[in-house]
């Protein structure tokens, strides 16, 4: 217990003394987290929309006129040909493309039936998909208002019709901040954690020191030990932070309790710098720890969910998630502060947490050799 | 400039010697773009839901086949009340719920009008709202097959094209973003390491005095890791268009000098950030802790630059991948040429230069 002391004091020592790594370690993950979530939006405002109206009719203005208004659409364009539309969009300065065709007031009068050209630029899938799936939406409402127009209503009336109506749980206002706030916090821990630790043992091999601790008379686990748990602790205090941040700009406070989210950070803490020891133990430079904690993150990050649903993946990387810690804490997290999940409703995580924390800790016992 | 020759090849001999480094260096772009090319993708598929069917008649049961065969859903079927549904969302059993209200056909054929409830774990409120408009569509189809006797009047077809990605494909997004994240930060990351290191071990000193010039020795540490950049451009582009489909509409000359330009820049980044540093950890923060997040969230590779707050959207001009995944998305996917892209080309220079200058002033001062 004394030595654990002992060697616990020279490692907080050691961190203190670098003002700069110090100062590093609370100061960019707090402003990243000021900043970035602010970057996560997938709500479609402004697409840029580019017109070719070959019919000029009252009914061709006002479906235009739809679209200006509706809020999602921003008209910057109007072109003469098709073509020059195109153009437009080669440009980047439109995302979508409405063709109205010559006649078009008089086919739908009078032929029941004609046609609208929507062109999107799909570099971006998913841009695309919502920006079409908006044009849809004002077309079809035009389209019922000329309906209503020329019809009697009775007729439209007798069609059964499914009414649909939905609700939203645990963030009806469908903010996206507090969904993205918490897995940014969860990463940035992460990364915090993860590159402090897999950096401190290969750094004392590097630089020597490492052999006066070989000689010396400390037990494996306790090496350990006293290299984990000041991380551990700067982890915590980061999170803190990163928590009452979230509160203050974002006004995100857990619906569930915060011992336990404290609990699941502080178990994965100990997995997530267990596996950081263990790839020091293994590199022989920092650089090459380095490497290799880059090429972690960098996996870990894009498959733990942050940015795309995990069970939208196919299955062999779903499966891979599985493996992944920082999927747990980002999981973890998000059903805390959003939907009140208790200990029981995270028994799961918690587990498999746990097993991370002794496979990744006792492999970093047992790797740790006391010879170099 | 044998001088120089020597050094470089003293530079490479410990950087292939360190076999591990090399082959995360060399293959980490390989697996990267496969993991995210495959695997990232905003598609919906399989997403869990549970059905609460309080009528089990025909017109429900044909609504939930066509929800089963629509290959976006897996149904659970363990919820029979509507107080299991709360339990679970909390465990993340389910997505969403769809609740049939009771003698659903019975209300649809007398009073025309019969409930669905859709309900959504809106945690992810984009998800929720995809999930949501998907399921609205398949029950209308099914309700437009009902009434397919009495089809309406007055009718606004629409033609719809997808510009340059026909099939949307995912890679045609992912590709460009994920060249710019891996060779910024790997380009950024080996420079800054690399010259740090010499910093702490206390080798540059040796290095500095020899009568090599100070330019000679950095440039003679960064054109390895410049080869090392290049094998990695290379396994991009094979990858991308053998493996992923991508296809290179533009000049492949074009692409490959706009991307030596982008590695020069974000090597010249590592170089800044190693004159600013003292410590390898301190480089590594910032290259790591510093650049991952901003560059993947602020490049538009993960969300689009045009939504974000105008502070923001500044502030992703400084983030050199915003320019090149521009570039490659122009070069690859529309097949334009230089005309297009010159002004992100000359950005690319400047940032480049401005690097450069800060460090080599840094350099000077201190040693």
């Amino acid at each position: 217990m004394r030595t654990l002391k002992f060697l616990l004091r020279k490692e907080f020592l050691q961190i203190f003394r670098d003002k700069l790594i110090l100062r590093m370690i609370f100061a960019l993950p707090v402003i990243q987290l000021i900043l970035l979530p602010y970057a996560a939006t997938y709500e479609i405002k402004n697409i840029t929309l580019s017109v070719v109206d070959n019919d000029h009719s009252e009914y061709s203005r006002k479906l235009i006129n739809n679209f200006t208004s509706s809020g999602y659409f921003q008209l910057v364009d109007n072109s003469k040909t098709y073509a020059d539309a195109l153009d437009q969009v080669e440009k980047d300065k439109a995302d979508l493309i409405v063709e109205i065709p010559e006649g078009f007031e008089r086919d739908l009068i009078r032929d029941n039936e004609t046609i609208v050209l929507f062109a999107a630029n799909a570099i971006s899938g998913q841009t695309a998909g919502l920006a079409v799936a908006y044009a849809n939406t004002i077309l079809r409402d035009f389209n019922n208002d000329v309906r209503i127009q020329w019809m009697q209503q009775p007729r439209l009336n007798a069609i059964p019709a499914i009414d649909i109506t939905s609700s939203n749980w645990f963030n009806p206002q469908m903010n996206y901040k507090l969904f993205i706030v918490p897995g940014v916090l969860a990463l940035l821990v992460t990364l915090v954690g993860f590159l402090m630790a897999s950096l401190n043992i290969v750094k004392e091999k590097e630089i020597g020191t490492i052999e006066q601790l070989n000689v010396s008379p400390i037990k494996k686990y306790q090496f350990i030990l006293s290299k984990l748990i000041p991380f551990w602790v700067l982890g915590l205090v980061v999170l803190i932070i990163g928590l009452i941040i979230s509160f203050i700009l974002y006004g995100i406070y857990p619906e569930g309790s915060f011992w336990v989210g404290f609990l699941f950070a502080g178990i994965y803490l100990i997995a997530l710098l267990g596996f950081g020891l263990l790839t020091s133990i293994y590199a022989d430079t920092q650089q090459q720890a380095m490497f290799i904690a880059y090429f972690f993150m960098l996996i870990f990050i894009l498959l733990g969910g942050l940015f795309s649903p995990i069970e939208n993946m196919p299955d062999w990387a779903q499966y891979l998630t599985y493996i992944n810690p920082v999927r747990y804490l980002i999981e973890a997290m998000r059903m805390i502060v959003l939907k009140g999940s208790g200990f029981w409703d995270l028994r799961y995580h918690f587990l498999i947490v746990t097993g991370f924390a002794i496979v990744f800790n006792g492999l970093a016992i047992f790797k740790y050799k006391k010879t170099v | 400039m044998k001088q120089l020759i020597t050094f470089i090849k003293k530079e490479f001999h410990h950087i292939l010697r360190d076999t591990r480094s090399m082959l995360v260096l060399i293959g980490l772009p390989i697996v990267q773009l496969l993991l995210f090319g495959f695997a990232i993708t905003t598609e919906v598929r399989n997403a869990n839901i549970a059905i609460l069917d309080n009528s089990k008649d025909e017109v429900t049961q044909s609504i939930i086949t066509k929800i089963e065969s629509s290959q976006y859903f897996d149904i659970d079927r363990s919820i029979t009340s509507n107080d299991q549904i709360e339990e679970a969302f909390k465990t993340g059993k389910i997505k969403l719920a769809i609740v049939f209200q009771q003698n659903f056909q019975n209300e649809l054929s007398h009073s025309n009008k019969a409930q669905l409830q859709i309900i959504a774990d809106a945690t992810d409120p984009n998800q929720a709202t995809t999930l949501t408009n998907y399921l609205s569509s398949i029950v209308k189809d099914y309700q437009n097959e009902l009434n397919q006797q009495n089809k309406l009047p007055y009718n606004i077809n629409t033609e719809m094209r997808m510009l340059y990605n026909p099939q949307l494909k995912g890679a045609y997004t992912s590709v460009p973003g994920v060249m710019g994240m891996i060779l910024l930060l790997i380009s950024a990351m080996m420079t800054s390491i690399a010259i740090v290191r010499e910093k702490e071990l206390g080798t540059m000193e040796i290095l500095l005095v020899s009568p090599m010039q100070p330019g000679l020795v950095i440039i003679s540490k960064v054109i390895p890791y410049f080869i090392i950049s290049m094998i990695n451009v290379a396994t991009i582009l094979i990858l991308s268009v053998f493996v992923l489909g991508l296809p290179i509409e533009g000049s492949l000359f074009l692409l490959i000098a706009s991307t030596i330009i982008y590695i020069f820049c974000a090597l010249s980044l590592g170089i800044l950030i190693s004159t600013v540093t003292e410590t390898q950890q301190a480089a590594m923060l910032i290259s790591l802790l510093g650049l991952m997040l901003p560059v993947v969230m602020l490049s538009g590779y993960a969300y689009p630059i045009a939504n974000m707050p105008t502070i923001l959207q500044i502030l992703s001009n400084l983030v050199p991948a915003k320019w090149y995944i521009i570039i490659v998305k122009n070069i690859m996917i529309k097949g334009i040429g230089i005309e297009q892209i010159w002004k992100e080309l000359l950005i690319l220079l400047a940032m480049t230069g401005t690097f450069l200058l800060i460090s080599i002033k840094r350099f000077k001062i201190r040693l």
